[in-house]
């Protein structure tokens, strides 16, 4: 059974940088340990020896040339921004 | 002119060459069917002033001034994740409420350049997450066809539940949808029409919002496979933008349609005959295989032994991708932001994040961040990982001995909006069937072919090997014409 407490929920949204109430971190607890007993049953399949499936196809990625491709494109950049000062984005302040 | 709008793609395409009626006549017809169905909500965005612009253009082009495109003058319906430049984006989120893209998606600008007619912004599930279209911020999308008899509002399946109702109604001649874990064939299944989701790499993904980004794959859903693959054929190709699309060449789809399937191995998987499928859908899948059978194709029963284990080995690696996908919407350079007062950029991004997702979103970034945290990694991810090879391998081995599968499209009929939603695993059944092709990247199709004992239509399901569109194309038309699938949803 994988229950998954309320204490690993809180870490988890944070972590997820999701703010969340009590009485949402406790559904949440019990949606969770509901779908994470159906998953266990993975726990069944014999995986020894089996490597890691990340993605389908192309196993290397492409490389393509070093060289600028587009720019001066600063007001298509900014066009959608939440709040936005000299041409910069603007966020609360991050140092002291 | 009335009702253009019933025309498959292609005849409406021939009429436009004959000069029966103008690309402006042919989109007007399809503005009109959006006024009347507006009730199914099937678009977040209308565009038809640009649709009456693009369909002018193509009234130009077809009358001799340039070479029309596959899709000149065709009215589509475009699934609100591909990026539209200048045209709102949402994803069906209210993180993207107010998001105007920059640019254009590779596989939206492939479509216009074919001469394609934008009619509007298609709802779906809220960044493509569920399968009955019910977790949209714009709300839930009405399937327009009913259970004979009974009036109740049923879900189109998801996530591309505006493109499947829209088509279905006869609000577009096509439409795009994208399919991650069966967003495509699911909701094609649900209301009678076609959805194709090609080979992993086929269509680029560069400007359609990431959901789980090794599965993510752009399709087209249609009411003929001919339509299907005309639609296929005007987005596929390879995209320098996008790293993991495929640098080989589009075939002609269309043309090289036979509905000649002699000789063909098609594999029937055990595995697929689930206890719970209902016997209408037995029924039909064993129709199918002997609708196959009579037109020459040698049935050969198979074995896919790790088809148990897909869908929750998706539901470990969607989420996972997802929750790192997702991390991007932080409120600093677009989409929403918190207006409540904040004490940190901490608080800012947990209080945005709060606000613009929904419910079903943030369950599956908190799945995911979960598989992927310090302690769980190995038991979660990396084992739904090598899953996953067990699945692809599965399919690996059974396509040296058949040239396709065939199977239903979903274990169960369209249902009731507000019924399965008590335990989010009942939910996720509805995409059991259509799960193991978009984890081993595969091409597949679902094709309309019959009615259930209360008139509401089901899907069969083709899965063909890796870029061998072509013959996923010619076994759905020989279903196709041997269905002869007329059904139409009563009063549209």
């Amino acid at each position: 059974m994988s229950q998954i407490d309320e204490k690993t929920l809180t870490k988890i949204a944070k972590l997820a940088r999701i703010r969340m109430t009590a009485s949402e971190l406790s559904d949440s607890a019990v949606q969770l340990s509901r779908i994470f007993d159906w998953i266990e049953q993975l726990q069944k399949v014999d995986t020894e020896g089996v490597e890691e499936m990340s993605g389908v196809g192309n196993r290397v990625m492409r490389m393509r040339t070093d060289e600028v491709t587009s720019g001066d494109e600063r007001e298509a950049v900014l066009a959608n921004a939440p709040q936005k000062a000299f041409d910069c984005f603007v966020v609360p302040k991050v140092i002291e | 002119m009335s009702e253009l709008n019933k025309l498959t793609l292609h005849e409406a395409r021939n009429g436009l060459k004959n000069k029966d009626f103008s690309a402006v006549d042919l989109t007007k017809s399809y503005i009109q069917a959006c006024e009347k169905y507006k009730k199914l909500n099937a678009f977040i965005t209308e565009t038809h002033e640009i649709a009456l612009k693009q369909a002018r253009e193509s009234d130009k082009v077809l009358s001799g001034k340039g070479r029309p495109g596959l899709l000149e003058g065709i009215p589509i319906g475009i699934k609100d994740l591909f990026c539209t430049k200048g045209t709102l984006t949402t994803a069906a989120s209210k993180m993207l409420g107010n998001f105007i893209p920059p640019y254009e998606s590779t596989v939206t600008a492939n479509l216009f350049a074919r001469g394609a007619v934008m009619i509007g912004k298609t709802s779906m599930d809220e960044f493509a997450m569920g399968s009955a279209n019910i977790t949209s911020h714009y709300g839930n999308v009405i399937n327009p066809w009913k259970r004979s008899g009974d009036n109740k509002d049923l879900v189109p399946g998801g996530s591309s539940g505006g493109s499947a109702s829209a088509v279905s109604a006869f609000m577009c001649a096509g439409a795009l949808g994208s399919d991650t874990g069966g967003s495509i064939r699911q909701p094609c299944a649900f209301t009678g029409i076609v959805g194709m989701k090609p080979t992993y790499g086929r269509c680029s993904r560069w400007g359609m919002v990431a959901y789980a980004s090794s599965l993510d794959q752009a399709g087209v859903m249609a009411r003929s496979v001919q339509d299907s693959a005309i639609m296929l054929e005007s987005i596929a190709g390879f995209d320098e933008k996008d790293s993991t699309s495929a640098n080989i060449p589009v075939p002609h789809w269309e043309k090289e349609i036979k509905t000649d399937v002699k000789g063909l191995r098609i594999g029937i998987p055990r595995e697929y005959n689930v206890k719970s499928l209902p016997e209408d859908i037995k029924a039909l899948w064993e129709k199918g295989t002997m609708w196959l059978k009579d037109a020459g194709a040698e049935i050969v029963e198979i074995s896919l032994p790790n088809t148990e284990y897909a869908l929750p080995t998706y539901y470990i690696i969607a989420p996972a991708e997802a929750s790192s996908n997702l991390a991007r919407y932080d409120g600093v350079r677009y989409g929403h932001r918190t207006t409540n007062d904040i004490a940190s950029i901490d608080d800012m991004y947990e209080k945005t994040r709060a606000e613009g997702f929904g419910a079903e979103v943030k369950t599956r970034i908190m799945m995911g961040t979960y598989v992927l945290s310090h302690g769980y990694y190995d038991a979660y991810y990396k084992k739904a990982q090598k899953v996953r090879r067990l699945i692809a391998e599965d399919f690996r081995k059974v396509f040296e001995k058949v040239d396709a599968i065939l199977t239903p499209t979903t274990p169960i009929a369209p249902f009731p909006i507000g019924e399965r939603t008590d335990d989010p695993v009942s939910m996720y059944i509805n995409d059991l069937l259509v799960v193991p092709a978009s984890l081993a990247g595969l091409p597949a199709m679902s094709v309309p072919a019959g009615l259930n004992s209360e008139g509401l239509p089901l899907g069969l399901q083709i899965i063909g090997n890796a870029f061998d569109e072509q013959t996923v194309f010619n076994i759905g038309s020989a279903i196709e014409e041997a269905a002869d699938f007329k059904a139409t949803p009563e009063g549209f």
